[in-house]
């Protein structure tokens, strides 16, 4: 009895004198939701606006050396996909696709959000490190037998970012955080009618006088719902019973024009 | 009326899609052809990718050929043997079309190749058609009675081996030259996304010497089962028969078919003829000429697996 409680009371100690320990390193605290957990997209849908709330809970005394000024970088990445980019090339006159890189496991969504630029947030040193920007964000490529990111202005790499960002699905908004009070924040995540589905990963990173202080994750899900769903499911799935009822379909409907329009 | 296409993936007007398959339905009731070969290219100019408009044309097509089979298939126009013949070879081409498709569509050359083939295919076959009407109506002015041209009773193609009879079309022919026809029908019908009736019916009038009777029927039935053949490998292999786009395409499609039959009842062979060539032609011409102009944007991206 006596030895279980030692134990017990050890434990707390241990749990408390770690939880003062974080505390110590990281006086802030990020609380954060988004105003829908699940976005089911209709056949209808034109696109919607989430919209993501937080608050930096300060539990400790802000240390002296913070001026209280606080940066916020939200980046919201869609489900994972490979994709090829390819470049057309004009050859015995007339333009063809020639050369490619293919981007291995590339968010298909990307958006990043924040409350000034980059360059004031952070040193480019820091925004390297934490990904910060389109241009910093990791998009890895198969370049021969190796996987690497290449540099920023790369001709594939730009034409992919730029794609991608004509369709909506990768964006870059440095004054879309809005800080409502010193602690309160929000930010608009648009999702466009061509939206992927799957699981959104949301990072809420907290920056303060260029420094990482504190970070947190949430997630949503993109789910389709409708007849149309329903038939891109099926096509994908199941192709062949997919195509023999298509087929069917044809032959149902010329058949009902044969006798819709029978003339003898 | 706005409607999500599920698998181009694109949304697109309901009324416009409708009207697309009513203009390309009255063309191909008016010259007896599927049509293939103006709904693919209309479907790429709206946005759909090339990919998809092959694919799902051929479910449009096997749709208006059924309605006209049905039709022929009354009035005994359809030669059954003749018909089982060309299918054997069909099937193989069918075959054959869609496993280049998918081959070409991985290398990234699909769009390319589906290009090409319009353009060589159709500004051949247009120009030959357009200069075969004009001759016959320069003929006809001239005072002389337009008649079907046919050089030479026998060609090299009537002494191959394994001749067939075919008594509803009362012809004795060997079936190479038929399979051979079959097979090259079926393999450009599934990579263009065209029934192929256009080239079918000259080549078995003029080549294979089946008598205009059955030509027009047993053609059509052909062009059904192939298309069919062709929606189903195309839905298996590459997951790219849009459904919802098809039926949308078959409904205009039918209805205009029998409108366009009609109009073609008060116009002269030569003259439809001569029309047709100059359709045909044209398509080739539009086809030839985005080959050749700078595209807007020289990058293009394609998801090619769900990176797992």
């Amino acid at each position: 009895m006596t030895a279980r409680m030692a134990l017990a009371t050890l434990a707390v100690v241990l749990a408390s004198s770690a939880g003062l320990a974080v505390r110590a390193a990281h006086a802030e605290r990020l609380i954060v939701s988004v105003s829908n957990q699940r976005v089911t997209v209709t056949p209808n849908y034109s696109g919607e606006e989430l919209v993501l709330f937080g608050s930096v809970e300060n539990d400790a005394p802000t240390p002296a050396t913070r001026t209280g000024e606080y940066d916020l970088v939200v980046t919201v990445k869609g489900p994972p996909a490979d994709m090829v980019t390819r470049r057309k090339e004009r050859r015995f006159g007339i333009w063809l696709n020639t050369d490619y890189r293919q981007f291995l496991k590339v968010p298909t969504y990307l958006a990043l959000f924040s409350n000034r630029p980059f360059d004031a947030i952070a040193s480019p040193e820091v925004q390297r490190r934490q990904q910060l920007g389109l241009k910093n964000v990791l998009l890895t490529q198969r370049v021969g037998p190796d996987y690497a990111d290449v540099v920023p202005n790369d001709a594939f790499r730009s034409a992919f970012v730029r794609l991608r960002s004509e369709h909506g699905l990768y964006r870059e908004q440095t004054s879309a955080v809005t800080f409502l009070t010193p602690t309160l924040f929000r930010t608009g995540i648009p999702l466009p009618a061509n939206v992927p589905i799957g699981t959104y990963d949301v990072g809420i990173q907290l920056f303060s006088a260029g420094a990482l202080i504190t970070q947190t994750e949430t997630s949503f899900d993109i789910v389709k719902v409708g007849f149309e769903q329903f038939v891109a499911t099926a096509a994908r799935q199941n192709g062949l019973l997919y195509g023999l009822v298509t087929a069917f379909m044809a032959l149902m409907t010329g058949w009902m024009a044969s006798i819709v329009f029978r003339k003898d | 009326m706005q409607i999500f296409l599920p698998i181009a993936d694109i949304p697109v007007n309901v009324f416009l899609l409708l009207a697309m398959g009513a203009a390309v339905g009255f063309v191909s009731g008016m010259f007896g052809i599927g049509g293939g070969f103006l709904m693919t290219p209309l479907l790429i100019f709206v946005g759909i990718t090339p990919a998809v408009a092959v694919a799902s044309v051929a479910s449009h097509i096997a749709a208006s050929s059924f309605s006209g089979a049905i039709f022929y298939w009354r009035r005994r126009a359809i030669d059954p043997l003749l018909v089982v013949v060309l299918l054997s070879g069909g099937v193989v081409g069918t075959t054959l079309g869609v496993w280049t498709f998918t081959q070409m569509r991985a290398l990234g050359q699909l769009d390319l190749m589906i290009a090409l083939s319009y353009v060589v295919l159709l500004t051949a076959v247009g120009a030959l058609m357009f200069w075969e009407g004009l001759r016959a109506i320069l003929r006809t002015r001239r005072g002389f009675a337009s008649s079907t041209r046919r050089p030479g009773s026998h060609g090299w193609i009537h002494g191959l081996p394994l001749k067939l009879r075919f008594k509803r079309s009362k012809i004795y022919l060997s079936v190479i030259p038929v399979v051979a026809v079959g097979i090259i029908i079926g393999f450009i019908g599934a990579v263009m996304g065209i029934g192929g009736g256009f080239i079918l019916v000259p080549i078995m009038i003029y080549l294979l010497r089946v008598p205009t009777s059955t030509v027009i029927g047993t053609s059509m039935v052909l062009t059904l089962v192939t298309m069919v053949f062709a929606t189903i490998l195309h839905a298996a292999t590459n997951h790219l028969v849009d459904a919802v786009l098809a039926l949308i395409l078959m409904t205009g499609g039918v209805t205009g078919a029998q409108f366009g039959a009609r109009a073609s009842q008060r116009i002269r062979g030569e003259h439809l003829r001569l029309l047709l060539g100059l359709l045909v032609l044209s398509v080739g011409i539009r086809f030839a000429i985005e080959l050749g102009i700078r595209p807007n944007d020289l990058f293009t991206i394609r998801e090619t697996g769900d990176g797992g």
